[in-house]
C-alpha cells in the first residue's frame, strides 16, 4: 500500500523542517547583526518608522502621570516651594562667588595666554521613557537631530553624568546610561587626582572601577568626576562615589565598586552637553623638500 | 474533559485574528518605566500561542518568526533575538495543540507558564552569548503575569467566535421536534 497521505491532508512542509528553516534564519540574522554590525543602518531607519506608534502608546502613559501629579497633596507643594526657596537663596550666594572667581580666572588664563576654555552650550531633554531592552540600560529622550543632537553627545543632570547618547532619530534619541554593560567613563578622584576608568556593570546603582592595583589610593568615599582627559566627557562633572572597595592580595586587582551620583529614575529632565571642543590640532609640520640623494656611480 | 462545555463555535476569521496580532503588538510597544517593563506580559507571545492552540492551520512557525522579527524591530534589539525565541516557543506549541485543546484554560495557563519561559531563556542565552549582562531573576516575572492572564485572555478571544442560537436553524427545529 501507498504510505503517503492523500493530497487533502498535505500541509506543506513537515514542522520540524520548517522549525530548522525558520530558526536557522533567525540564527543566520544574529550572526550578521550581532557580529558583523551589518544591520545598524537598517534598524536606525525603521526605529523611525516604528517611532509615531510608540509616541502614540506612550500617550496614555504620559496622561496618566499628568493626571497623578495634578492631584498632589498641597502641603507637600508648599514644603518643596520652601526647601526650593532656601536652596535658590545658597546657589544666589555661591553664584556671586562664582561670578568673582570666574573673572579672576579669566584675567588669570588671559595672563598666562592659556587656550579659553569653551562655555558650555546645553539643550534640555526631557525622559520620555526607559528603552525596552530589559539586556540595556536605555532611555529614550525628547531631542533629536532636529535640535541638533549628535552621537556621542553626553548626557547629565543637575548632580552628575547620566550617559552619552548612542542613537538619534529626527525627534527623539536614546542614552545609554553608565550602568550600561561596558559603558566606560574615564574619571579623576577628586581628593587626590587619581585617573580611573568607571564602568557600567549592567546593574541599576552600581559602577565598577577594573585594573585599578590593589594599592591604588582609593578610598569609600571618594568622589569620582570626569577627567576630561577622553575629549568626550567635559571635565570636572561627578560621575559615581566610590562605596566598597575590596582589597586582596590573591588578586592584581582591587574590587571597587562605586554608586552613580545621577538618578535616573527620579529625574525627568536632563541636560544634553554640547559636543567637548578639544584643543585643536597643531597644523601639519611642512613637509621637507624631497632630498634627492645622489647616489655615486656603481 | 466532563466538566468543559462543548460549545460550537465560528472558526476565526483571519481578518480578526490579524487584528488581534496588531493590538498584540501595539500593547508590547507600550513604554513603561522601571519595574512595570519587566512585569508587562509578552503580548505577542501569548497570541500566537493561543492561535497556535485553536487556529493551527492560520497561525504557524512562520507567522511565529515573521511577529518576531516585527518585536526585534520594535526593540531595537538583535534582529532575529525574538524571531528564534518564538519560532521554537510556536514549535513546541504545535506539538502539544491537540492536547491543550482539551485543557481547560487553567491547566493550559501552566503549558504557557512553560512556554512563555522558554520563550525568555533562550532570548536570554542568546543576548548573553552576545556579551549582555543578566537583568536579574525579575526578568522571569512576565512569564508568570503572561500565564496568570491567559484565562481572562482565551475567554476575550472566544467571545466574537460564539455562535448565536438562531431559532430557524435546522438542527435546532429537528432537536425540538
Amino acid at each position: 500500500m501507498d504510505s503517503t497521505s492523500p493530497p487533502f491532508f498535505k500541509r506543506g512542509l513537515p514542522p520540524p523542517v520548517r522549525l530548522a528553516i525558520f530558526s536557522g534564519l533567525a540564527l543566520l540574522l544574529m550572526v550578521v547583526d550581532g557580529h558583523y554590525h551589518y544591520l545598524n543602518t537598517l534598524r536606525n531607519t525603521l526605529a523611525v518608522v516604528i517611532n509615531p506608534l510608540q509616541h502614540v502608546m506612550n500617550a496614555p502613559v504620559r496622561l496618566a502621570s499628568q493626571v497623578s501629579s495634578f492631584f498632589v497633596v498641597q502641603g507637600r507643594l508648599r514644603g518643596e516651594n520652601a526647601d526650593l526657596k532656601d536652596k535658590q537663596l545658597l546657589l544666589a550666594g555661591q553664584m556671586l562667588q562664582f561670578q568673582a572667581l570666574q573673572a579672576e580666572n579669566a584675567r588669570l588664563r588671559s595672563l598666562l595666554a592659556a587656550q579659553k576654555r569653551y562655555t558650555q552650550k546645553t539643550t534640555m531633554a526631557e525622559i520620555l521613557y526607559s528603552g525596552r531592552d530589559p539586556f540595556a540600560r536605555k532611555i529614550i529622550i525628547d531631542r533629536g537631530s532636529l535640535h541638533d543632537v549628535k552621537p556621542g553627545q553626553v548626557v547629565a543632570d543637575d548632580v552628575g553624568v547620566v550617559g552619552q547618547i548612542t542613537r538619534v532619530n529626527l525627534g527623539v534619541s536614546e542614552v545609554t546610561l553608565v550602568t550600561d554593560k561596558d559603558q566606560a567613563v574615564p574619571v579623576q578622584n577628586l581628593r587626590n587626582g587619581l585617573r580611573a576608568v568607571v564602568f557600567g556593570n549592567g546593574q541599576e546603582g552600581t559602577l565598577d572601577v577594573p585594573f585599578m592595583p590593589v594599592n591604588a589610593d582609593m578610598q569609600p568615599g571618594d568622589q569620582l568626576v570626569t577627567s576630561g582627559i577622553d575629549g568626550i566627557y567635559p571635565p570636572g562633572l561627578p560621575v559615581a562615589i566610590i562605596s566598597k572597595v575590596e582589597r586582596n592580595a590573591a588578586y592584581p586587582f582591587a574590587k571597587i565598586s562605586c554608586t552613580p551620583s545621577a538618578g535616573t529614575d527620579r529625574e525627568r529632565q536632563v541636560l544634553i552637553l554640547s559636543a567637548v571642543q578639544s584643543a585643536p590640532i597643531p597644523p601639519r609640520p611642512q613637509e621637507p623638500p624631497p632630498q634627492t640623494v645622489k647616489h655615486g656611480k656603481r | 474533559m466532563a466538566s468543559a462545555k462543548t460549545t460550537l463555535s465560528k472558526p476565526a476569521s483571519g481578518r480578526f485574528i490579524l487584528f488581534t496580532l496588531a493590538l498584540g503588538l501595539l500593547a508590547n510597544l507600550v513604554p513603561w518605566n522601571g519595574m512595570a517593563k519587566l512585569l508587562w506580559p509578552d503580548c505577542i507571545a501569548l497570541l500566537l500561542v493561543y492561535w497556535i492552540i485553536y487556529q493551527p492551520r492560520h497561525v504557524g512557525l512562520g507567522t511565529a518568526w515573521f511577529l518576531g522579527l516585527l518585536m526585534d524591530i520594535a526593540d531595537g534589539v538583535l534582529f532575529g533575538q525574538h524571531a528564534l525565541a518564538y519560532t521554537l516557543m510556536a514549535y513546541m506549541a504545535q506539538i502539544l495543540h491537540r492536547r491543550l485543546q482539551m485543557f481547560s484554560p487553567w491547566q493550559q495557563s501552566l503549558y504557557v507558564f512553560g512556554l512563555l519561559l522558554i520563550s525568555l531563556v533562550i532570548m536570554l542565552v542568546t543576548r548573553l552569548a552576545f556579551g549582555a549582562a543578566f537583568p536579574g531573576p525579575l526578568y522571569f516575572a512576565s512569564s508568570v503575569i503572561g500565564a496568570v492572564l491567559w484565562p481572562s485572555l482565551s475567554l476575550l478571544l472566544r467571545l466574537p467566535q460564539h455562535r448565536k442560537p438562531r431559532p430557524d436553524d435546522t438542527y435546532t427545529k429537528l432537536i425540538n421536534k
